[in-house]
């Protein structure tokens, strides 16, 4: 890297002829997946980096589709075209976006190999898989994903539409269950939003429906009294909530809990949650998450190689969210940069959190927490006396909700 | 010079090809240099909500870019006080030192205004 860095001072331009596969200065960077943590990385290191770092994004899927609003789309309050945007605006900053799958890293040989047999080569890999779900200690569970028979909707896309649609063939009088897992999961609040927004809609479409929601937690578990207001001022009637309920198996109609057993006609089935296949090598915290240098972001399990996103080990009063994501993704870059420049990394990274929930489609509130590296412990902490909830949900938070998501998107997505 | 012009001569030089090299030569100060990555850093963690260098794309929201440093840093003062009522900023602005909120609002200051 000092090497370089010398070079580079000696005159830019000329190492170019030097580079044998990239007329990139800094080097190249491969990035694997294209959510919120993925292509913000992609997006800054391009915004930072310029036309002297080549990056690389690969993304299975053709389009970004935001699971943050995607609640909205359940309870039929928006449109799944309205959460989806293209990468477009990441390749006109110069991102080569790459549709496929990678099937194998290789951090020594400095290369990721996709499905199709083509192999990638790096100075710096950023991963941002997301999350997994955990479905062998489920019995039942992935066959009835399979079969249509219980959905998800923990990644949006079709299966955000297959549970609008099973909601709209709901009889009026009919059962929806959601069960929600053990944390850590992907966005803490996110069941309790859709709880309300689904037993919203049903109180107009399908008023003798019900919503029962077991939770595998002792509580709610963000915005708590919030949410305990909104269940008994809004869904009283509809949403019934029981707290230290985990789903143990699924069998045709029926989820089996510890003490009960649960028929229902839509079944909502939030699976427990670890770090993305893709990243299970590197998944050094109960072989579930994966432990990260707050510094840089590189996994401990393998220097060179970032992680950001829901895949990470949180630190302490972190949630697993898309604009955690988005924020950890900047200090990747900034990272990635500093690396290949052959500079210090910046010793104080700051990240923070703001994420909306919807009580009702017309009133949102919020969570928000600010998190500032601490040397001694080398981790990222809550400040104290920062960060805090809404005293109550309003149309003004939902309106900020949006202007939100419009930046957000437009921020990670260049768009 | 003060921060808020090396960042606007840094903003200027970046267009050019290989800007970070340019950038890292024009800036041959390394303290003033780490000043201006830090910044950029810090006013990065603003954008999911005032958008990309504080562009913001919905007017709920309000833009940062070209906003007077010592405008913002007043409302800033205020919403970390209660003077001045919100929703997330009075509690997120306690969670950066003043010397951050700063670099933040030099920052955006030396942006274009939208």
């Amino acid at each position: 890297m000092i090497a370089r860095r010398q070079l580079m001072a000696a005159g830019g331009l000329a190492l170019a002829g030097c580079a044998t596969t990239t007329a990139a200065p800094l080097g190249r960077v491969v990035i694997v997946g294209g959510g919120f943590g993925g292509a913000t990385a992609a997006r800054y290191l391009k915004l930072w980096g310029g036309t002297a770092i080549e990056v690389t994004l690969v993304e299975r899927h053709g389009a970004f589709i935001s699971c943050p609003m995607s609640n909205l789309v359940i309870a039929g309050a928006r449109e799944l075209a309205s959460i989806s945007h293209g990468y477009a605006g990441l390749q006109a900053q110069g991102v080569k976006c790459v549709r496929g799958e990678v099937v194998a890293i290789d951090p020594a040989g400095k290369s990721v190999r996709l499905g199709d047999g083509s192999t990638l080569r790096w100075d710096r890999l950023i991963l941002a898989p997301g999350v997994g779900f955990m479905l062998d200690e489920l019995p039942g569970l992935a066959a009835a994903y399979a079969s249509g028979r219980a959905v998800h909707a923990w990644q949006a896309g079709a299966q955000t539409e297959l549970l609008r649609r099973q909601l709209q063939a709901l009889p009026d009088g009919g059962v929806v269950l959601m069960s929600i897992p053990k944390a850590p999961y992907r966005c803490p609040p996110g069941p309790y939003e859709r709880a309300c927004l689904i037993a919203s809609w049903l109180r107009r479409a399908k008023p003798r429906a019900k919503l029962l929601v077991l939770d595998a937690n002792p509580e709610v578990q963000s915005k708590k009294a919030l949410f305990e207001r909104a269940f008994a001022q809004h869904h009283a009637g509809v949403l019934e909530y029981r707290p230290n309920a985990e789903l143990k198996e699924v069998a045709g109609g029926v989820a089996r809990f510890e003490f009960e057993d649960v028929k229902a006609d839509v079944l909502n089935l939030i699976p427990p949650q670890r770090a993305g296949d893709l990243v299970r090598d590197f998944a050094n915290v109960n072989r579930r998450w994966v432990g990260v240098d707050w510094l840089t972001m590189q996994a401990q399990a393998a220097p060179g190689v970032h992680v950001v996103g829901d895949a990470l080990m949180s630190a302490p009063g972190m949630p697993k969210s898309g604009h955690l994501a988005n924020q950890q993704a900047k200090v990747a870059a900034a990272a990635v940069l500093a690396l290949l420049q052959g500079d210090a990394v910046n010793p104080a990274p700051v990240v923070m959190n703001t994420c909306y929930s919807f009580v009702t489609p017309d009133e949102a509130m919020h969570v928000a927490s600010v998190h500032q590296y601490d040397a001694a412990e080398k981790t990222m902490k809550t400040v104290p006396g920062s960060g805090g909830v809404s005293p109550a949900a309003s149309a003004a938070e939902a309106a900020y909700a949006q202007g939100w998501a419009d930046n957000i998107w437009a921020d990670t997505l260049a768009l | 010079m003060n921060t808020a012009q090396e960042l606007r001569r840094h903003k200027r030089t970046s267009v050019l090809p290989l800007g970070l090299c340019v950038a890292l030569a024009v800036f041959s100060a390394p303290g003033v240099a780490r000043d201006v990555t830090l910044a950029r850093s810090l006013a990065a963690t603003c954008a999911n909500c005032h958008g990309t260098d504080g562009r913001s794309r919905n007017p709920a929201l309000p833009s940062l870019a070209g906003m007077k440093a010592e405008t913002l840093m007043e409302a800033l003062a205020h919403y970390r006080s209660g003077r001045r009522p919100g929703t997330v900023m009075p509690q997120i602005v306690k969670g950066y030192t003043e010397e951050q909120l700063r670099l933040i609002a030099a920052y955006f200051a030396a942006q274009p205004k939208p």
